[in-house]
């Protein structure tokens, strides 16, 4: 589709219980698409941090945003598509490693995706992997010729460069 | 309704002291509900509210005792329609909930504030299967502005408040409150209101100033400009200031289904419905406007139909409490986010007043109402012309809900409505069966007014049960059953595009006369187009409900039609 491109919200919401039912319902039912969710704390006790990567174009972006804003426990959506982003995502994968295969698997994560070797068993491998999604991505293709067990994605997180920020002060969104 | 106030009953429910006694979670229920000022409650007991019911009779809260719980949600909603205050229902835990689910979804879909109280299972057993236990907040998560599931007595006047609050303001919508047993027996005082505050709800009330001047720039220059005037006209109580800026600026205005009543259907501006089954004038102002102001409106696709050739001419300003409505379905070249009395408030202080003669001249020369008169061309009764003496004879001054269908479309032309908060349907969600169970919620929050179902033989079906509330409430709802012997717009859409290919609409009726005399309400079933203004006199000559079946022509359409997804090309004006 035109215009269609991977767009990554963050949203700050209330933390509390059933939010992020809310906000998956609100995705299923109007059927946007969302290629991760990553959930955790944030700097403001009570508020939570959601990263969703979500595929569209700019009409449906503002749509999913504007949806968002309707469920109550939603204090602020930023769409922080573009350049000045840092994103993460961090991926534990099980790899099959024998004798002959271990030493080129062990080179191949460290040296290129500078990515640890966190387990390591007589028919396989585990290695820990951060970065941006698209080079867990990239590792993965790579390593999968020697047999992938198991694949464990966080969903990407991300937060800008400099001093911009998506926060909001709990008091300043109350006055 | 007036609560009947026996001397010796109240002298009996005064002891011992509802002071006296502890109070629990159920008196704090209650207390709370009289301070957001309840006077009625539709509802039906069940396990987990009896400690609710046992103190309900403490208070002074009219319970209408409904014969299920659909019935107590379309009440409510049709409360809270008639008389703009919230609508309250209530219902036991399990299948109680669910059955309030189509009546919430109804109220949902049309921005309605009704607040639905649900009784849960104890705590201890939430989570557990346990006997009539389903969770019913994750239920209605799609279908309501907001639920809650309450915890502690302590938490009950918050909740109660908020949910009132939410149900009531911005874009009105209804409020689910779930509290477990235990909660309404637990021990505890409602404490003293507070501010409401919620983090993330702080709906845009004034529209941005700069929003408007660059609407009135539009509006100025345009040639043929129209105003598509919605539901929010009514919620926010625009009614006059739309017609001093309709009258000012000279602009006609289309109204959607459930903005009829906003603005007077007989007014000279006023064009009357627009959208699939809109007038034919309207629908072509719509394709020939240069300029559409949507005021308190979706742009559902039932007003649209086929988006991309929609209003192909206009730039379109859109002026909505809701922001995710602008842009959502069409192309909006101005935005305007707040209260639709707000926003015409600020246009009026900007706009000075306009003339588009030539423009009105046009749209006069297309006007054609759809045809109607007694007769069918079969010779049977006209059910359009049912509606038209009903209009007749009641002045235009009822009170009228429908169920939805071929009824409904014929109502909505030919009942024009000078009058905010006389026309109650169910537009969004289409609910069959809502027709009875509203209208008897109006009776009881519109005592003053004359109130009349008109409803489809099918809907009826759907809900009738309720007319042994209504007898049990005495409440003065006229219902007149327009009977075709089709579950008939469905039939109408078999008859032009399936080829007449009439699966499973037919549908046969019990006798109404019978089922008006079983339950104690004077009935007359008319044939003929010569009874039909006896029939209505005699109705209205009768103080409590009456039931009118209309015998009518079978295979009558409704027209104009814009097919689904078609557009004013495809518009069919009548029959063929």
């Amino acid at each position: 589709m035109e215009g269609v491109r991977r767009h990554t919200l963050v949203v700050l919401v209330e933390d509390r219980p059933g939010v992020m039912n809310r906000v998956m319902s609100l995705f299923r039912q109007r059927g946007f698409n969302v290629d991760s969710i990553a959930v955790g704390h944030s700097e403001q006790p009570g508020l939570s941090r959601m990263t969703l990567v979500v595929q569209g174009d700019d009409r449906t972006v503002e749509q999913v945003t504007k949806q968002l804003y309707k469920l109550l426990e939603v204090i602020k959506v930023t769409d922080v598509t573009g350049e000045n982003l840092i994103q993460r995502e961090l991926a534990l994968v099980k790899v099959a490693a024998n004798e002959r295969t271990r030493g080129d698997i062990m080179r191949l994560v460290s040296e290129v995706y500078r990515a640890r070797i966190v387990d390591a068993a007589p028919d396989t491998l585990v290695i820990e992997v951060t970065g941006p999604s698209e080079k867990i991505d990239s590792l993965i293709t790579l390593i999968r010729p020697y047999g992938i067990k198991e694949v464990a994605r966080t969903g990407c997180v991300a937060i800008e460069r400099g001093s911009g920020s998506v926060a909001v002060r709990v008091e300043d969104a109350v006055a | 309704m007036v609560v009947q106030t026996n001397e010796t009953e109240t002298d009996r429910r005064a002891e011992p002291t509802p002071a006296a006694r502890p109070s629990n979670g159920a008196r704090v229920l209650c207390r709370a509900l009289q301070r957001e000022g309840v006077r009625v409650i539709f509802g039906y007991p069940g396990g987990a509210v009896i400690p609710l019911y046992d103190v309900l009779p403490e208070f002074d809260i009219h319970h209408v005792l409904v014969r299920h719980e659909q019935g107590a949600a379309h009440a409510a909603d049709g409360y809270a329609r008639a008389t703009g205050r919230p609508g309250v229902c209530l219902a036991t835990s399990g299948p109680g909930a669910t059955n309030l689910v189509t009546g919430i979804a109804t109220a949902m879909l049309d921005s309605i504030p009704l607040v639905a109280i649900t009784g849960q299972v104890p705590q201890a057993v939430i989570g557990t299967d346990a006997f009539q236990e389903i969770d019913i907040t994750g239920i209605t998560l799609p279908i309501t502005k907001h639920n809650f599931v309450v915890r502690r007595v302590a938490d009950i006047g918050p909740t109660i408040q908020q949910a009132f609050h939410l149900a009531t303001t911005g874009r009105p919508g209804p409020v689910l409150v779930d509290v477990p047993k235990d909660v309404l027996l637990a021990e505890g005082e409602l404490a003293p209101p507070e501010p409401v505050q919620l983090l993330g709800y702080r709906p845009t009330i004034v529209p941005h100033r700069r929003q408007i001047r660059r609407a009135a720039e539009v509006l100025r220059a345009a040639q043929r400009p129209l105003i598509l005037a919605g539901h929010g006209i009514l919620i926010s109580g625009a009614t006059e200031e739309l017609v001093r800026f309709a009258e000012r600026t000279q602009i006609p205005v289309g109204l959607t289904l459930l903005g009829i009543g906003g603005f007077p259907g007989s007014h000279p501006l006023c064009l009357g419905m627009v959208g699939m089954h809109g007038f034919a004038h309207a629908n072509r102002a719509i394709h020939e406007a240069d300029v559409i102001v949507g005021i308190g409106m979706r742009f559902d696709d039932r007003v649209t139909g086929r988006v991309s050739e929609f209003a192909p001419r206009a730039q379109i300003i859109h002026i909505d409490i809701d922001p995710a409505e602008i842009g959502k379905n069409v192309e909006t070249a101005v935005p305007v986010v707040g209260d639709a009395r707000e926003a015409l408030l600020a246009l009026l202080d900007e706009l000075e007043p306009l003339r588009h003669d030539d423009w009105l001249a046009q749209i006069a020369s297309w006007r054609k109402r759809p045809a109607s008169g007694p007769v069918a061309p079969t010779g049977e009764l006209a059910p359009q012309y049912v509606v038209e003496r009903l209009h007749a004879l009641t002045e235009g001054r009822a009170i009228v809900t429908t169920d939805v269908g071929q009824h409904q479309m014929w109502a909505a032309q030919f009942y024009t409505c000078d009058i905010p908060h006389q026309w109650i349907t169910s537009g969004g969600l289409g609910t069959m069966g809502f027709g009875v169970p509203a209208a008897m919620g109006v009776a009881l929050g519109r005592p003053d007014a004359e109130v009349w179902a008109v409803v489809g033989d099918g809907g009826v079906q759907m809900t009738m049960f309720e007319f042994g509330t209504i007898v049990q409430e005495r409440a003065p709802v006229h219902i007149a059953i327009i009977n075709n012997g089709y579950l008939g717009m469905v039939r109408q859409w078999q008859e032009l595009f399936h080829n007449r290919n009439y699966s499973e609409t037919p549908i046969s009726s019990p006798d109404y006369m019978l089922i008006a005399q079983a339950y104690g309400i004077p009935g007359r079933r008319v044939t003929r187009p010569e009874e039909v203004d006896d029939a209505i006199r005699w109705a209205r000559s009768i103080d409590g409900p009456t039931l009118l079946e209309f015998v009518v022509n079978q295979e009558e359409n409704v027209y104009p039609m814009i097919p689904s997804g078609g557009s004013i090309r495809d518009m069919i004006e009548e029959e063929a």
